[in-house]
C-alpha cells in the first residue's frame, strides 16, 4: 500500500524527524511505501499532490494541528500522535492498513473537527487517539472482520447455488436430498464419492460438491475472524495463535463470538511475549519459535480449558429450559427460540435452539405436528439477520460503507437460504447494536410462526424448501415482519451513532486535492 | 561552518549515576566548559522545562534532551554513555544508557536545525546506537557523529 504521513511535535526538533524515519522504515519493512512531510521549526517541504491522490491511506503523528489538512480529505487515516510513530512505528503502519482495509470514511481524513472533539466516528473509522480503548477495539474487531468477509461470501454463495441446482436436481425435496448424499467432513467417504460416484454431467452431483465447498470455507470463518483480530493486536505474531484459537473455539462450539474472544486473547498474549526482553542469544529464535509455541499453547489450553467448559454448561443449561418451556405457550416458545437464534448466530445459544429444533423432528410425521411447528420457527428466526441487514442497505445506503454494502446484497441471498452467517461480519464488527437488532427480529418472526402454526419436516433449506412447510403464505409474512423489525431496529440504532455524518455522505473518495499551498510556512 | 557540531570533548562515555537530572547535568558542564553554553543553570532549567512537556526517552534506551536557548552560542551536541544499568529517561524499552542533548541558539537559524533533524533520524536506526555504544573512545564517538548527521 502507499501512504502519506504527516509528522510534527511542539518544539519541531527531534521528534518531528524520529517519526518520519521510523514510518518510513517500519513501512518499508511491512512491504508498504510511505512519503513522510516533516511539519517541523525548519518549516514544511509539501508533499507532492499527486502522491496524495495516489495514497491508499494517510497517517497523522502530529502533536500540532495538520497543515493544510483539506488535501487529504476523504482518505482513510489514523491519527496518533508523534509519539506513537516514534515509539512503536510497526503498530502504527498495522493500524493504517486496518483503516485502509476497513475502506472509505464518510468525512474523512479532510473533516476538520473542533476543539476536542473526535475527528470522525464513520463505520469504518481508525481510531482518533483522544477516544482510546473503545475505538482501539473497534479497529481490531474491523481488522478481523474484513479479513473474514471473503469467506463468508464465497460459503455462503456457494452453499445457495447448492441448494439452487438441488431444486432443479432433484424431483422433490432437493434441498434436503443435497445435504445427504455424502459428509464432506468425512475424508474417506468424500474421497471415495469423488472417484467413484461424482459424475461430470450430474446435477445432483455438481449440488453436492458446490455445496460442500461452500461448507469448508465457512469452516475458515471464525479462524479467520480470530486470526485477524489477533493480527491487528500484535500483527505477524498474532496470525498463528489466534487461528488455532479461533479453531478451538469453534471445536468447543463457543462460536463466532468464542472466535472474537481467542482474537483478543491471541493478540495480547503475542504482544506481550514479543516485548518479553530477552538475552542476544535468544532473540533470533524468538519470532520463529519462542513467540508461536508460547502464544499458541496458552491460547489453546486457555480456550479449551477455560472457554470450553461454560460452553458445556450453558448447552446443558439452555437445552433444560427450553425443555420445560416446551408444552407451554407456543408463541413464548417461539419467540426464546428466535432470540436464541439470532443471539450468537452459530455459536452455543443458537446452536442449542437449533439441536433442539431438529432432534424434536424424530418425533413429528406431519408439517402440522408441534416440533415440526417448531422447526420452522427456529428456521424463520435464523433467515431474519442476514435478511435484515440486506434491508437497511437498501433502506438506508449512506449508513453503510460501499464494502458493507456489496456485502449487503450477498444477503439477500444468504438469509433466504437460511445461512445465518452471512450477518456474522456485521455482528462482529458491532456485536452491541446488530446482535439486539437481529434478536428483536428473531423474536418477532419466531413468535409469528408458532402463532400462525407454520410447520416443517426438512431440518434447512431456507426458502428453497418452501414447498415442503405448511401455510407457505404466512411463513413468508412471519418472515417479512421478523425481518423488517430488524432492519427498522438497527437502522435507528446505526443512525443514533452516525447522525452527525449524514450530511457528509457523498464526500467523494477521491476528492482533487487542493493545491498545496503554504510552503515552508 | 565555523564550529563543529560535536568534538571529543563534548562525550563523556561513563557516567555514573542513575538520574535523569545529573546526567543532564554532565554534560551540560561540558557544553559549558567549551564555551558553547554561556550559563550552565539557565541552559538546564530550559532543557528540564523541554522535558517536563514530554519525556525524551526513546526507543532503544536512548534519552534525547533538548532545547533552544539563549545560553547556548553555537549549535551543539553532547553525547554520554551511561554505565551500568542507564538512568530513567521515560522511554518506552528501559532507562537510557545513551543521551544525546541538544543544545540550539535561541536565533538559530534553518541550517542549524536540519542538522538536528539528521541526526533524529539516525538515532532511531538501531545500527547508528550500536557504532556509538561500541566505540573504543570520544575521538570515535565524534567522528561517528559527524560522519552520520549529514545535512540533506
Amino acid at each position: 500500500m502507499k501512504f502519506v504521513a504527516v509528522t510534527s511535535c511542539p518544539t519541531g526538533i527531534a521528534h518531528t524527524y524520529m517519526a518520519a524515519e521510523a514510518l518510513e522504515q517500519a513501512g518499508a519493512d511491512a512491504g508498504h511505501e510511505v512519503t513522510v512531510e516533516t511539519q517541523g521549526s525548519i518549516g514544511t517541504d509539501p508533499l507532492d499532490p499527486q502522491l496524495i491522490a495516489d495514497a491508499d491511506g494517510v497517517i497523522f503523528a502530529a502533536d500540532l494541528e495538520v497543515k493544510d489538512k483539506a488535501r487529504f480529505a476523504g482518505k482513510p487515516f489514523v491519527d496518533v500522535g508523534v509519539k506513537a510513530a516514534v515509539h512503536d512505528a510497526p503498530t502504527v503502519i498495522a493500524q493504517a492498513v486496518a483503516a485502509v482495509e476497513a475502506g472509505p470514511v464518510a468525512g474523512g481524513a479532510g473533516t476538520v473537527a473542533g476543539p476536542g472533539q473526535p475527528l470522525t466516528t464513520g463505520p469504518a473509522t481508525p481510531a482518533p487517539r483522544q477516544v482510546g480503548v473503545g475505538a482501539r477495539i473497534r479497529q481490531y474487531l474491523m481488522t478481523g472482520v474484513s479479513h473474514m468477509l471473503p469467506f463468508v461470501s464465497a460459503g455462503g454463495i456457494l452453499i445457495a447455488i447448492g441448494f439452487l441446482i438441488s431444486t432443479v436436481a432433484w424431483k422433490t425435496n432437493g434441498a434436503i436430498e443435497v445435504t445427504k448424499v455424502v459428509d464432506g467432513n468425512d475424508p474417506t467417504a468424500f474421497l471415495d464419492w469423488i472417484t467413484h460416484s461424482f459424475s461430470w454431467v450430474s446435477g445432483q452431483d455438481w449440488a453436492v460438491l458446490l455445496f460442500w465447498i461452500g461448507k469448508w470455507a465457512f469452516a475458515f470463518l471464525v479462524p479467520a475472524l480470530s486470526g485477524y483480530i489477533a493480527y491487528g493486536i500484535a500483527d505477524r505474531p498474532g496470525i498463528a495463535p489466534g487461528f488455532v484459537g479461533g479453531f478451538a473455539a469453534v471445536l468447543v462450539g463457543a462460536g463466532f463470538l468464542g472466535g472474537i474472544l481467542t482474537g483478543f486473547l491471541a493478540g495480547f498474549t503475542a504482544l506481550w511475549i514479543s516485548r518479553w526482553k530477552v538475552p542476544k542469544g535468544v532473540r533470533g529464535i524468538m519470532p520463529v519459535v519462542v513467540i508461536p509455541l508460547l502464544s499458541v499453547g496458552v491460547v489453546g489450553v486457555v480456550t479449551t480449558l477455560i472457554i470450553g467448559p461454560p460452553m458445556r454448561w450453558i448447552n446443558d443449561g439452555l437445552t433444560d429450559w427450553l425443555n420445560s418451556l416446551n408444552g407451554g405457550s407456543a408463541i413464548l416458545l417461539g419467540a426464546v427460540l428466535g432470540l436464541m437464534m439470532c443471539f450468537d448466530l452459530g455459536g452455543p445459544v443458537n446452536k442449542v435452539a437449533y439441536v433442539f429444533a431438529t432432534t424434536g423432528l424424530v418425533n413429528a410425521t406431519s408439517n402440522a405436528d408441534g416440533p415440526a411447528k417448531i422447526m420452522t420457527a427456529v428456521m424463520v428466526a435464523g433467515m431474519v439477520p442476514p435478511l435484515a441487514i440486506a434491508l437497511s442497505t437498501v433502506m438506508r445506503r449512506h449508513l453503510w460503507t460501499p464494502q458493507e454494502r456489496d456485502a449487503g446484497k450477498s444477503c439477500w441471498l444468504l438469509g433466504a437460504s437460511f445461512i445465518s452467517e452471512g450477518a456474522i461480519p456485521f455482528a462482529a464488527a458491532d456485536p452491541l447494536r446488530m446482535i439486539p437488532s437481529f434478536m428483536a427480529g428473531g423474536a418477532v418472526a419466531g413468535a409469528l410462526s408458532m402463532a400462525f402454526g407454520s410447520g416443517q419436516l426438512a431440518p434447512h433449506g431456507g426458502i428453497w424448501v418452501i414447498a415442503l412447510i405448511g401455510k407457505p403464505l404466512l411463513f413468508l409474512v412471519a418472515l417479512a415482519a421478523g425481518t423488517v423489525v430488524s432492519a427498522v431496529v438497527l437502522t435507528a440504532l446505526k443512525t443514533v451513532r452516525e447522525r452527525r455524518f449524514e450530511t457528509q455522505d457523498d464526500t467523494p473518495v477521491d476528492a482533487p486535492a487542493a493545491p498545496a499551498a503554504t510552503a515552508a510556512a | 561552518m565555523s564550529d563543529p557540531l560535536i568534538t571529543p570533548d563534548l562525550v563523556a562515555l561513563d557516567l555514573a549515576t542513575t538520574d535523569r537530572e545529573t546526567a543532564t547535568r554532565a554534560l551540560v558542564d561540558l557544553l559549558a566548559a567549551a564555551g558553547r553554553v554561556t550559563d550552565a543553570e539557565g541552559f538546564l532549567a530550559d532543557v528540564k522545562a523541554r522535558e517536563a512537556q514530554m519525556a525524551t526517552g526513546m526507543p532503544g534506551q536512548v534519552g534525547l534532551p533538548h532545547a533552544r536557548s539563549e545560553h547556548v552560542t553555537v549549535p551543539s551536541l553532547a553525547v554520554g554513555r551511561i554505565a551500568g544499568d542507564g538512568a530513567d529517561w521515560g522511554g518506552p524499552d528501559g532507562p537510557a544508557t545513551l543521551v544525546f542533548l541538544i543544545a540550539a541558539p535561541a536565533g538559530g537559524d534553518a541550517d542549524h536545525l536540519k542538522i538536528l533533524a539528521a541526526l533524529a533520524r539516525r538515532i532511531i536506526r538501531p545500527a547508528f546506537r550500536e557504532s556509538l555504544r561500541e566505540a573504543p573512545d570520544a575521538a570515535s564517538v565524534a567522528d561517528i557523529v559527524t560522519r552520520e548527521v549529514v545535512v540533506s
